[in-house]
C-alpha cells in the first residue's frame, strides 16, 4: 500500500494522531494478561503483511513529521547524537545495512544505485537525493551514522563488541523512554542498564547479553518494551525532564483517553558485517489510550496489566502518580471476559466489550 | 576515622577496594585529603617500595600534618598539589612515560580516584594495574543531565546545581567517563516543591 504521510508534530500542539491502519498495526507488547520482565526475544525474520514486524526497519504514517522532530531535538542539544572515534566504521555498515534494507522493502519510497564505491541515494518522502563515496566520511554532510539516522524513524545505540560485552560507544537517540546517551556512552551492557529493578537480580541480563554477543550477521533478533507517556513526545528525555516531568500533572478523568499514551519500542538487534559492531535500533510507538481500547482485547488486557504491575516497575516506568487514575479510565473497558493468548487484535474473534 | 562502608546498590556505581602492595619497577600514587592515610597504610605494609614510588597528593583541607607523614615515607618524588585540576598536566605527564607492570594507587574522595583512573586508563595502563581505596568525605562529583554542568563535592540530597541553579536528586547512576554520578531535577512533576536536603548516607 502506499502511505499517506501525516503533517504532525510531537510536541507543543501535539497534532500526532493514528490512523485506523496505524490502530490495528500497533504493536501491542502484552502477550498475556500480566507481565514481567524476561529475556523476550525471538528472530527478526518479518511478521503478518502489513504489521510492523514485516519490513526490517518499519516505515509509517510517522517518518516525515518524526524525522522533522529528530531535527529540532538535534538543533537543541547535538549531544544527543555521538560517535566515539573507533565507532566511523560501524556507522558506515549502520548506513548501508537502512540504505540497502529500505531501497528493498520500499522500492517506491527509496532507491539505492551503487556503482563502485559511488552510491546514490535517493529518499523520495524526505526530498533527498545525495552522491556520494561509500567509506569516504568527507562526501556527506554528517558522519555516516547521523546521516542515515537522520533518515530512519527510531533510536539507534551501536554497540562495540569486546571483551565479552557490549559497549554503546555510538548513538542517535531522541525518542527515548528517560535515560541519556551522552551520559551512558561509553557504558557496558550492565552499567547502562544499572537503573533498571529486579532484572539484574533475576539474571535476564546476563541471559540477554549471552544471546546478543552470539547473534550472526543476517540474524537479526527483536523484542519489544514498553512503558506510558502522558502526550506524544517523542523526546522523553532526562535532558529535558525539568521542562516535560510537569506534563504528567495535566492529565485528567476528561482528557486521559486522549493524553495518555502507551508507549512501545520495538527493539531490533543487528550484527555488523565489517566492525562486528551490533546496532540496536529502538523504534518508538505511540499510541493514546482511546484509540488502544477500540480494540477490545487491548483494553481487557492492559487493564490488568496496568492494576498487577509491581509498584517498582511502575514506580521506574514513571507513571506510578498517575496509576489510580489510568485504571479508573481502563477498567471501564474490562468486562472480566478472558482474552485470547498472543499480542493480535483479533478483531473478527474476540468478543465485544459488555458493559 | 576515614573509612566509609558504602551500602550495596547498582552496578554502575563503583566499588572500591584497600591498597595493597604489588610487585613492580614504578609505583604512581595519586591521593587528596584522607587519601593519604591509605598511602601511610600501604607504606607501613611495604615500606621498600617508596623508594620507586612518584606521590601527587592534593592536601584539600587534610592540612599539613598528613603531607609530613608522607615525606617520612620516603617517596621517590612527593609533589604536593594546590588542587586535582592543577595537577592533571603533572599527572599526564608522569603517566606518559610510566614503564611496563608499573602500579597506580589512587585514593581518597570519588572525584578523585574516578578523574584520575580515567587520565591512567586514556594513558593506556591496564585497569588491572589500578587499584582505588576510598577515604575521607563521601562528596559526590555530580553532572547536572539538563545543563551538562559539574557539581564538585556535593554533600547533600537535594542539591542546586552550580551552574544552572536547578535542584537536583543525586542518583547512584553512575558514568566513568565523566567520573560523574547523574543529577536529576527533583521537582520536574511538583515545580516548587523541593525537600529539605539531606547530607548523603545519613
Ligand atoms: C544491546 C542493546 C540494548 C541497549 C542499548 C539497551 C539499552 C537500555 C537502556 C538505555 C535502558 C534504560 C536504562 C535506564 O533506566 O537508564 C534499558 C532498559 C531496559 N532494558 Fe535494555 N538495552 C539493550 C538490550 C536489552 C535486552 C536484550 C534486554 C532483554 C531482556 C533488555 C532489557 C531491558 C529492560 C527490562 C529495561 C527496563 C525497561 C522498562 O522497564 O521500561 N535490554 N535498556
Amino acid at each position: 500500500m502506499t502511505i499517506q504521510f501525516n503533517d504532525e508534530t510531537f510536541r507543543d500542539d501535539y497534532t500526532f494522531r493514528n490512523s485506523d491502519w496505524a490502530i490495528k498495526r500497533f504493536p501491542f507488547p502484552f502477550h498475556e494478561d500480566s507481565y514481567m520482565y524476561s529475556v523476550n526475544m525471538e528472530q527478526h525474520r518479518g511478521g503478518p503483511e502489513g504489521s510492523v514486524f514485516e519490513k526490517r526497519f518499519d516505515v509509517d504514517e510517522h517518518y516525515i513529521s518524526e524525522m522533522r522532530d529528530r531535527a529540532i531535538v538535534l538543533a537543541e542539544d547535538p549531544l544527543r547524537c555521538q560517535s566515539l572515534p573507533h565507532m566511523t566504521l560501524a556507522g558506515w555498515d549502520l548506513l548501508e545495512l537502512i540504505m540497502v534494507s529500505k531501497s528493498e522493502d520500499y522500492p517506491d519510497l527509496f532507491e539505492l544505485h551503487r556503482n563502485g564505491d559511488k552510491w546514490r541515494w535517493i529518499n523520495k518522502p524526505l526530498g533527498i537525493d545525495d552522491t556520494f563515496t561509500f567509506m569516504d566520511d568527507a562526501s556527506l554532510p554528517y558522519g555516516p551514522m547521523e546521516y542515515i539516522t537522520r533518515q530512519a524513524q527510531g533510536d539507534f545505540a551501536v554497540l562495540d563488541q569486546r571483551e565479552n560485552n557490549l559497549w554503546m560507544d555510538a548513538g542517535m537517540v531522541t525518542t527515548q523512554a528517560d535515560w541519556s546517551l551522552d551520559f551512558d556512552i561509553g557504558m557496558n551492557f550492565f552499567e547502562w542498564h544499572a537503573p533498571v529493578p529486579r532484572a539484574h537480580e533475576m539474571g535476564v541480563f546476563k541471559r540477554a547479553l549471552k544471546f546478543l554477543l552470539n547473534i550472526q550477521q543476517g540474524s537479526p533478533a527483536r523484542r519489544l518494551n514498553w512503558t506510558m507517556t502522558v502526550n506524544p513526545l517523542l523526546d522523553t528525555s532526562p535532558e529535558n525532564y525539568h521542562k516535560w516531568g510537569v506534563q504528567k500533572t495535566s492529565l485528567m478523568p476528561e482528557n486521559i483517553g486522549r493524553k495518555q499514551h502507551l508507549r512501545v519500542e520495538l527493539q531490533t538487534f543487528y550484527r555488523l558485517p565489517r566492525s562486528n559492531a551490533l546496532v540496536f535500533p529502538i523504534r518508538c510507538y505511540l499510541i493514546a489510550l482511546d484509540d488502544l481500547v477500540t480494540v477490545p482485547k487491548w483494553g481487557r488486557r492492559l487493564h490488568r496489566v496496568i492494576r498487577d504491575l509491581p509498584e517498582d516497575l511502575a514506580t521506574y516506568k514513571g507513571f506510578i502518580r498517575n496509576r489510580p487514575m489510568i485504571l479508573d479510565y481502563l477498567s471501564q473497558y474490562d468486562d472480566g471476559k478472558p482474552t485470547s493468548p498472543g499480542i493480535w487484535p483479533d478483531l473478527e474473534t474476540e468478543p465485544p466489550l459488555e458493559k | 576515622m576515614s573509612r566509609f562502608t558504602f551500602p550495596p546498590s547498582i552496578p554502575s556505581r563503583p566499588v572500591y577496594g584497600t591498597l595493597a602492595p604489588r610487585e613492580a619497577a614504578q609505583h604512581l600514587m595519586v591521593a587528596d585529603a584522607e587519601g593519604a592515610e591509605a598511602l601511610l597504610d600501604l607504606a607501613a605494609a611495604a615500606p621498600e617500595i617508596m623508594a620507586k614510588a612518584h606521590v601527587i597528593y592534593i592536601p584539600r583541607n587534610a592540612g599539613e600534618a598528613l603531607v609530613e607523614k608522607l615525606r617520612a615515607t620516603g617517596p621517590d618524588i612527593l609533589h604536593v598539589s594546590p588542587s586535582y585540576l592543577a595537577s592533571v598536566p603533572r599527572l599526564r605527564r608522569v603517566l606518559s612515560d610510566t614503564v611496563m607492570g608499573a602500579q597506580v594507587y589512587l585514593a581518597g574522595t570519588e572525584g578523585l580516584i574516578g578523574q584520575a583512573m580515567n587520565e591512567a586508563l586514556q594513558a593506556g595502563i591496564p585497569l588491572a594495574a589500578i587499584q582505588t581505596e576510598h577515604r575521607g568525605s563521601v562528596a559526590r562529583r555530580v553532572q547536572c543531565v539538563h545543563c551538562k554542568g559539574i557539581t564538585e563535592d556535593v554533600m547533600t540530597d537535594p542539591f542546586v546545581c552550580s551552574h544552572c541553579g536547578l535542584n537536583l536528586f543525586v542518583r547512584d547512576h553512575y558514568s566513568r567517563r565523566l567520573a560523574a554520578f547523574q543529577g536529576v531535577c527533583i521537582d520536574a512533576e511538583d515545580p516548587g516543591e523541593v525537600p529539605e536536603p539531606v547530607e548523603l548516607y545519613k
